[in-house]
């Protein structure tokens, strides 16, 4: 595990949230959120459109600051820690991927260490070589100086993780890492957040519509509704046809997946065929 | 060499020099740092305002015939860089909702607020006196020359201060050309990294538009060409913007001086006469492979 800053390595929960609610004006979009998320967890946040797990996944990342209730990063309340410090300890792969200019492939990842340097500087030969091993565990380090402009969707999205593994940092956030990515990149992104999970001691929270491949991939799914928690347990716990019926409003199979055993998810059509 | 030549060289030609490559640099930096901030190739101090409030700061300062001084040189950067700073503190607050900068409203009403206030210099240059107009008039439509050493020492110390402030955020501005929720996850304070490279930009612009009067082109062009032959690296695209866009308005003002000489072209002619179709050809070449929104 990766500990820049010096805070303290007890084994304090990564994140505790206690009584956290979220609105836009007067309409709540999260309330009431009470979670706590162990070190080196995968955890999945399912749940409609519109139930508040992005904004669940923005309030981690510190990009929403709750209207109410406390969130603790380790030890440390979230709201205090220093935005370099906390790009050290936190990084988010977000949905949005748009760029202003034309970077290439290598400038994008180097930016993963920002948080390290200082005022005008460059970037050591650590950084690059830092660097370097997030592209290659990415596959990407073999288009380093194309321009990111120019790449297809999957490889843009391996791009931004491996930003994301140059910051070093000990939780990993993605917001709907494979919406938009055919099965062989989304199997590849899955497979790939097992393993810096699993061999890294990275902590991964994902937010995803694909109920099926989170049942997979995460030890723990948190399953949201109109901004509150429904259920929080593991896959088998949450995914039941009951629970995905009064959530989703719409009928489900619920059997084990024959390689894993874990819950799949299959929607039964509301028509019947002639 | 003969003394009054020597004169001439020392005394007229080298402030003249200097200064061309200070407002030069100092507007295609403006240029780099707000095409960042707005991530917008359109972006410009003349474009979204600030000029014309500099402008303005300045023709009310030359009309109000005060003789105000400021650290023993006149107050007129001062008055600009107050008019310039007005009119981009009023854009930002339009702008402004649950304290996020909407970036479109920003560079809409920017296009709008200097449609007006050009229309306020013009109706204010035509009702004065015809004997103050000619000064306004010429300052407006840029002009290089009658400065000494102490102004433009002044003039430098403002720009330098501003230079030091945005080679300071390169790093800062790489990231925001990813968008404000990428740059923050990076670790950078995103509106405190915007509100000073603001502030700064609105300092340039004053220093530089209060003695030079305005100089279209070089802040929109000069950022533009640099970043297709070094990219958009701003650690290399600023210092580069500063010696290129000083460089291009040191030949722009010796072209408007001797072409038709002893008659002197106002140099923001030349800006847009070299600048424009260079411009263009560049982007039939390059067709916006470099840009991309």
């Amino acid at each position: 595990m990766i500990q820049e800053g010096g805070h303290d390595p007890e084994m304090s929960s990564m994140y505790t949230l206690k009584g956290v609610g979220f609105r836009y004006e007067t309409e709540w979009v999260l309330k009431d959120v009470d979670l706590t998320i162990e070190r080196g967890e995968i955890v999945g946040l399912i749940g409609p459109n519109g139930s508040g797990k992005t904004t669940l996944l923005k309030i981690l990342g510190r990009h929403q600051r709750p209207a109410e209730g406390e969130v603790r990063l380790g030890s440390d309340d979230l709201s205090t820690v220093p935005p370099r410090a906390l790009a050290r300890r936190v990084s988010t792969v977000p949905q949005d991927h748009s760029i202003a200019f034309s970077y290439t492939v290598l400038e994008i990842v180097l930016m993963g260490r920002y948080p390290y340097l200082k005022g005008w500087a460059f970037e050591s030969a650590e950084d690059h070589r830092i660097a370097r091993s997030a592209m290659e565990r990415m596959g990407v380090d073999s288009f380093a100086h194309r321009l990111f402009t120019d790449l297809s969707g999957g490889e843009k999205q391996r791009v931004i993780i491996a930003r994301a593994l140059a910051q070093r940092a000990e939780v990993l956030l993605l917001d709907e890492p494979a919406t938009f990515l055919d099965l062989h990149h989304q199997a590849g992104i899955y497979g790939l957040l097992r393993e810096l999970n699993r061999d890294d001691g990275i902590t991964v929270v994902v937010v995803s519509h694909d109920l099926t491949m989170a049942a997979q991939l995460c030890r723990r799914l948190l399953l949201l509704n109109k901004g509150r928690i429904i259920r929080l347990g593991t896959p088998s716990d949450v995914l039941t046809e009951r629970v995905i019926e009064e959530v989703y409003r719409c009928g489900t199979l619920v059997d084990a997946h024959p390689t894993t055993g874990r819950p799949r998810v299959t929607v039964i059509p509301d028509w019947k065929e002639a | 060499m003969d003394p009054g030549k020597g004169a001439i060289l020392l005394d007229v030609r080298l402030p003249r020099v200097l200064l061309a490559g200070l407002v030069g640099g100092t507007l295609a930096m403006v240029g780099v740092t707000l095409q960042a901030l707005l991530r917008n190739p359109l972006a410009d101090p003349f474009v979204i305002g600030i000029s014309s409030g500099t402008a303005l700061g300045v023709v009310c300062f030359l009309l109000s015939g005060l003789s105000v001084t400021f650290w023993g040189t006149t107050a007129s950067p001062l008055f600009g860089f107050t008019g310039g700073l007005l009119t981009l503190f009023f854009l930002y607050r339009l702008s402004r909702v649950h304290g996020r900068i909407f970036v479109q409203t920003l560079l809409l009403g920017g296009v709008i607020i200097n449609a007006m206030l050009s229309a306020v210099i013009m109706f204010i240059t035509y009702m004065v006196d015809a004997d103050k107009v000619m000064g306004i008039v010429y300052w407006l439509m840029g002009n290089l020359g009658s400065l000494d050493f102490k102004a433009l020492a002044v003039v430098a110390l403002y720009a330098l201060a501003g230079m030091v402030v945005l080679f300071k955020s390169a790093r800062g501005l790489n990231l925001l050309a990813l968008g404000d929720e990428t740059a923050v996850t990076l670790g950078l304070d995103a509106e405190r990294t915007k509100r000073v490279a603001f502030f700064a930009s609105a300092l340039l612009t004053g220093a530089v538009v209060s003695v030079s009067g305005l100089i279209s082109f070089v802040g929109i062009m000069i950022p533009h060409v640099l970043r297709m032959v070094i990219g958009p690296d701003h650690r290399l695209l600023l210092p580069a913007s500063v010696l290129g866009g000083g460089i291009f308005l040191m030949a722009a003002d010796t072209i408007a001086r001797s072409l038709i000489s002893p008659t002197e072209i106002p140099v923001g002619v030349i800006t847009a006469l070299c600048g424009g179709p260079f411009f263009l050809f560049l982007l039939w070449r390059g067709r916006s492979r470099y840009w991309s929104a």
